[in-house]
């Protein structure tokens, strides 16, 4: 497949001027990447496709934030539930750099705990894992330290 | 900053020997007026008699006053409040909150909430570090060092937090050897054997006593619990293998002792009581003095 062929098929959601594209997100956690980045509260332009196909993931999901410019610390708490997210940085509809996602080594929020008698999982806390293995993924609980790994997580 | 005592490993080997120090000052002179206007809060959200008797001894003797919860089913939690609004209450009013919780990381969200220090009394299976500190005291009091030990875990090794955190806390001293008694169902976790390895620390697993006791210095016993069996039958077969009699200690060493967290059902025979290494109830004494210690030394006393 040709450049041009590629740039056509990602034309299925329409191209933005200035702005970021996350691509290669998970079909099933579209939204969930939409919650985590709080794009359900911003004031700019959103378009999204998604259970589009995908080589690597079956069905994916793609965003295009108009005149939005992720942070790293920001975009990298994707990284959990899209661990290969890629980003186009989009200025004047071109591609001007590309970026992936990275876990951080603290996840604050997101997850639930996997302990059942964990107190984040009985009162209304906002969970704090310290990331200690990233494939499989194991985090450890800041306030009960039982390690949720890999199959276990589950989002908050 | 206030300092809290939530988990074993919030402390480092220097606060370890200093807690030890204070806890034989306070062993040979009990009674300092140090908490004299001071309140602790001493909130037991789940019964631990032992623990909390321990704890109001201490106060007592460091002339602290107490306020509390002993019994969770009349205070303000059975009528719904949050562990939230509670710890934010009771740090209103108290310098320091003594906490038993049954969730874990209740205490390290305790300590989160509350603008006094908190100390852990423990929370459901995670930590309960000042029976591990009571334990090294004991342990440095009967051999005369940390270093160079060979520590025998008998029981139940997979929920046994107290276990977890010896084990923790004596990797920190010189060259020890740990060695594990358990049934197949209720093993030394791995998390804490890979721990071992990667510091390059003996240990070795066994399926009941041996011979091999002879070697010990520290015998530290367990409760095994026929809850903690998915099957029942299971339990029946391993309940009396964990027994500690007095006659298997006849070709031990001369400096070993039995230590237990208590209370005890079964798993050591009374027959050990008279036994001179029979060492837990005296275990249970140097409670107060290393609970006496940690108090003084999170409140900036000592």
């Amino acid at each position: 497949m040709n450049d041009n062929m590629k740039k056509k098929l990602k034309l299925k959601v329409s191209a933005i001027k200035d702005g970021t594209v996350i691509d290669h997100i998970p079909a099933q956690y579209l939204f969930k990447v939409i919650a985590i980045l709080g794009l359900n509260n911003i004031e700019n332009q959103i378009t999204f496709g998604t259970n589009l196909e995908s080589g690597k993931l079956g069905s994916k999901a793609i965003i295009k934030v108009s005149d939005k410019f992720f942070e790293d610390d920001e975009i990298n708490k994707i990284a959990l539930v899209a661990p290969h997210a890629k980003l186009n940085i989009i200025r004047d509809y071109e591609v001007v750099e590309k970026k992936v996602v990275e876990i951080p080594q603290e996840i604050i929020g997101i997850v639930k705990c996997f302990n059942p008698k964990c107190i984040t999982n009985n009162e209304v806390i906002t969970t704090r894992f310290r990331v200690v293995n990233t494939t499989p993924i194991a985090l450890r609980c800041n306030y009960c330290e039982k390690h949720t790994v890999g199959e276990q997580m589950r989002m908050q | 900053m206030k300092r809290d005592l939530i988990s074993i490993t919030d402390y480092s080997k220097e606060e370890y020997l200093k807690i030890m120090q204070l806890a034989g000052e306070f062993e040979k002179n009990p009674n300092q007026e140090l908490l004299q206007g001071k309140v602790v809060a001493s909130l037991f959200f789940e019964p631990s008699t032992r623990t909390r008797l321990s704890f109001e001894t201490a106060i007592s003797r460091l002339g602290g006053r107490i306020i509390g919860i002993a019994d969770p089913g009349s205070s303000s939690t059975s009528k719904g409040e949050t562990l939230h609004d509670t710890i934010k209450m009771v740090s209103n009013y108290a310098d320091l909150i003594v906490m038993r919780h049954p969730l874990e990381g209740a205490a390290r969200y305790a300590a989160e909430v509350s603008s006094v220090p908190v100390i852990n009394a423990g929370d459901g299976a995670n930590q309960h570090p000042t029976q591990t500190l009571l334990d090294m005291y004991s342990i440095l009091k009967t051999q005369g060092s940390l270093d160079n030990l060979n520590i025998f875990m008998v029981g139940d090794l997979k929920y046994g937090r107290t276990v977890h955190s010896l084990l923790m806390a004596m990797t920190e001293f010189e060259n020890p050897i740990f060695n594990f008694i358990a049934p197949p169902e209720l093993q030394m976790p791995d998390e804490y054997k890979m721990f071992l390895r990667d510091k390059n620390i003996r240990y070795f697993e066994h399926r009941e006593f041996t011979d091999i006791i002879s070697e010990a210095d520290i015998i530290y016993m367990t409760r095994v619990q026929k809850e903690r069996f998915s099957d029942p039958m299971e339990y029946e077969q391993v309940k009396n293998v964990y027994i500690l009699r007095n006659s298997m200690l006849a070709k031990t060493k001369p400096n070993v002792k039995v230590l237990h967290p208590l209370p005890r059902v079964n798993e050591i025979h009374t027959d050990v009581d008279k036994n001179t290494k029979a060492y837990y109830f005296d275990q249970a004494r140097n409670g107060v003095f290393t609970r006496e210690a940690i108090i003084s030394h999170i409140m900036n006393l000592k």
